[in-house]
């Protein structure tokens, strides 16, 4: 199976401290990583960085078999999309508009958005459990509400790559629960899609995702849960002695 | 997707701007009834009556029209890129370095010419200083350029204030009405009316992309807008639809600040709408109130500045209020 996304040697640094040296990743449809590491490691820096939104130190990204700098930007944003970790209103404007910017990619400079565009925006706001507030400002929501909004934009946007930072971020425990199974199912073997959030939960991360890539002091370490995911690795990364426990539906790491 | 649909609302704006024209066209100093006026728009009928409706009346309208619309337009598109709803067309300083161009050559004499012609000069002027230091840094930043343009703008108005106070007392009155905004002297009619369709044509292709910008740099990025040259084209077409409209008619105050938030709350903030809606709205209005302010006290004749911001006030204000 061919590579969605694939770096060689890549170098990213911001304001002079490095976050990765010579990283080679190769992440295939079907699966899903979290990007874990301190505050400060790097992480959202990395994950524009794959988004093609900030320009490596060194090395190359490849998305989808070609290199993401020989693409055009639109093609680009027609196979990954990207959560942004804030999501500010400096306008007001209606839920369903907001998702319908989604579409962006997938049209052409004089077109306007159809009926099918509506459906899929109709749809993406549907599967976030948001489609109530469809005619609603988005400066009247919650935090919580406005996530699901942006979350709704990125659906509409039907890329193969999701990139998220931080997606759970301001939701309720039923609605992180809801979401992230829904993306776990996006992300199936045979959809050819894949998934890469920056996550603040190492548990979310245990239940929920396949492979890791710690950022730990400017290195990137890539690798399977499994191998990544463990008490004593984990404890050096954040510099807590965390315990692996048994948990009902996977491990649960907690500090001792 | 938007909260109206456009063929109502382009239709309610268009009958607003014929109504503007009607006006403008129809009222004046000397009394003309409407055959008469229409006699002469066609080039035929009394001679006397077709120098006041083509000659005097037409290019006046027109130039009110174009200065409204690109005013606007400019307010519409800064608004968005600096995703700030208290920018305006002058934050860029573009009015203040006009107002010091067109005064230096009032001060020194100059023919009538000279005004205009330093006016342009001096928004271009004072726009390339800005982009020069806004840019200093490599990165493009909304909330530095503002900062430049606020800047440079207190800087120019030191020197309007020096140049008042040093210059003759004929020549004030003058000057004021300039600074305030008027119309009576506008240099050109139809060349700025062309340069606002040529605006328009070059940014609604980007509508869309702007709708992406408003929801932030990042979200725009994502979704394969060009976030670094976007920008830059948006800026200096908003920056010369501003200098043709203050060459044109002075430094009108209140119409690009107020109109795209009018638009907005009466017609929501899509771009593909709100884009060509300012241009309408902002027309019509400074149209509207040129006529008011030629007619109100007649003979004498007000500067179109302080009936944009008399009617405009309280409008906006209703306005405000209304969408609680």
């Amino acid at each position: 199976m061919s590579a969605l996304l694939a770096t060689r040697g890549l170098t990213v640094s911001i304001a002079g401290i490095p976050v990765c040296r010579d990283l080679d990743l190769t992440i295939l449809p079907g699966e899903r990583w979290a990007i874990l590491g301190c505050n400060g490691a790097g992480k959202t820096t990395l994950l524009h960085t794959l988004a093609g939104l900030r320009e490596p130190v060194a090395g190359t990204i490849e998305l989808d078999g070609r290199r993401l700098d020989a693409r055009s930007p639109r093609d680009v944003a027609r196979i990954r999309g990207l959560l942004p970790q804030d999501d500010s209103d400096a306008f007001g404007a209606t839920v369903l508009e907001t998702a319908l910017i989604g579409r962006h990619p997938h049209l052409s400079r004089w077109q306007w958005e159809g009926d099918n565009d509506l459906r899929i925006a109709r749809a993406a706001l549907a599967a976030l459990d948001i489609a109530h507030a469809e005619s609603r400002d988005v400066r009247t929501l919650s935090g919580g509400e406005r996530r699901r909004v942006a979350l709704a934009t990125l659906f509409a946007q039907e890329p193969r790559l999701f990139l998220l930072d931080e997606p759970s971020t301001h939701l309720d425990l039923a609605h992180q629960l809801a979401l992230l199974d829904r993306l776990t199912a996006l992300a199936g073997s045979d959809t050819g899609r894949a998934i890469v959030m920056v996550l603040h939960d190492v548990n979310l991360a245990t239940r929920f995702c396949d492979h890791v890539l710690l950022l730990d002091k400017g290195e990137a370490i890539a690798g399977t849960a499994t191998e990544l995911l463990t008490a004593e690795r984990l404890s050096r990364t954040y510099g807590v002695r965390l315990s692996k426990l048994a948990g009902p539906a996977s491990a649960v790491f907690t500090p001792e | 997707m938007t909260r109206v649909a456009p063929a109502p609302a382009f239709g309610f704006l268009a009958v607003m701007v014929v109504t503007a024209f009607a006006l403008a066209i129809g009222v004046g100093s000397v009394a003309l009834d409407p055959a008469t006026v229409l006699r002469a728009l066609a080039g035929s009928g009394d001679a006397t009556a077709r120098g006041i409706v083509q000659g005097l009346r037409l290019p006046r309208a027109v130039a009110a029209f174009a200065t409204g619309g690109s005013l606007a337009l400019a307010g519409a598109i800064l608004q968005v890129l600096l995703r700030n709803p208290l920018a305006d067309p002058y934050v860029l300083g573009v009015s203040g370095g006009a107002a010091v161009g067109a005064l230096i050559a009032m001060l020194v004499g100059a023919a009538a010419w000279a005004t205009p012609v330093g006016a342009f000069a001096g928004a271009v002027a004072s726009t390339a200083i800005v982009f020069v230091l806004a840019r200093s840094s490599g990165a493009w930043s909304p909330i530095r350029l503002l900062l430049t343009g606020v800047i440079i703008a207190s800087g120019w108005g030191a020197l309007v204030a020096l140049i008042l106070s040093l210059a003759p007392e004929t020549q004030l009155r003058g000057m004021l009405f300039w600074l305030i905004g008027d119309l009576s002297s506008a240099p050109a009619a139809w060349t700025p009316l062309a340069i606002l369709a040529v605006g328009i044509a070059v940014v609604l292709p980007f509508a869309r992309d702007l709708n992406a910008l408003a929801r932030g740099e990042s979200v725009a990025a994502a979704l394969g807008v060009a976030v670094t040259r976007l920008p830059w084209l948006m800026f200096s077409l908003a920056a010369l639809l501003t200098a043709v409209a203050v060459t044109t008619a002075g430094a009108i105050g209140f119409v690009g600040l107020i109109v795209p938030h009018g638009v907005r709350l009466l017609f929501g903030n899509d771009q593909k709408i709100a884009l060509p809606a300012s241009v309408l709205t902002g027309g019509a209005l400074l149209l509207a109130a040129d006529t008011l302010a030629r007619t109100a006290v007649a003979p004498s004749q007000l500067p179109v500045g302080i009936v944009t911001a008399l009617v405009g006030v309280p409008v906006f204000l209703y306005l405000l209020l209304r969408e609680r």
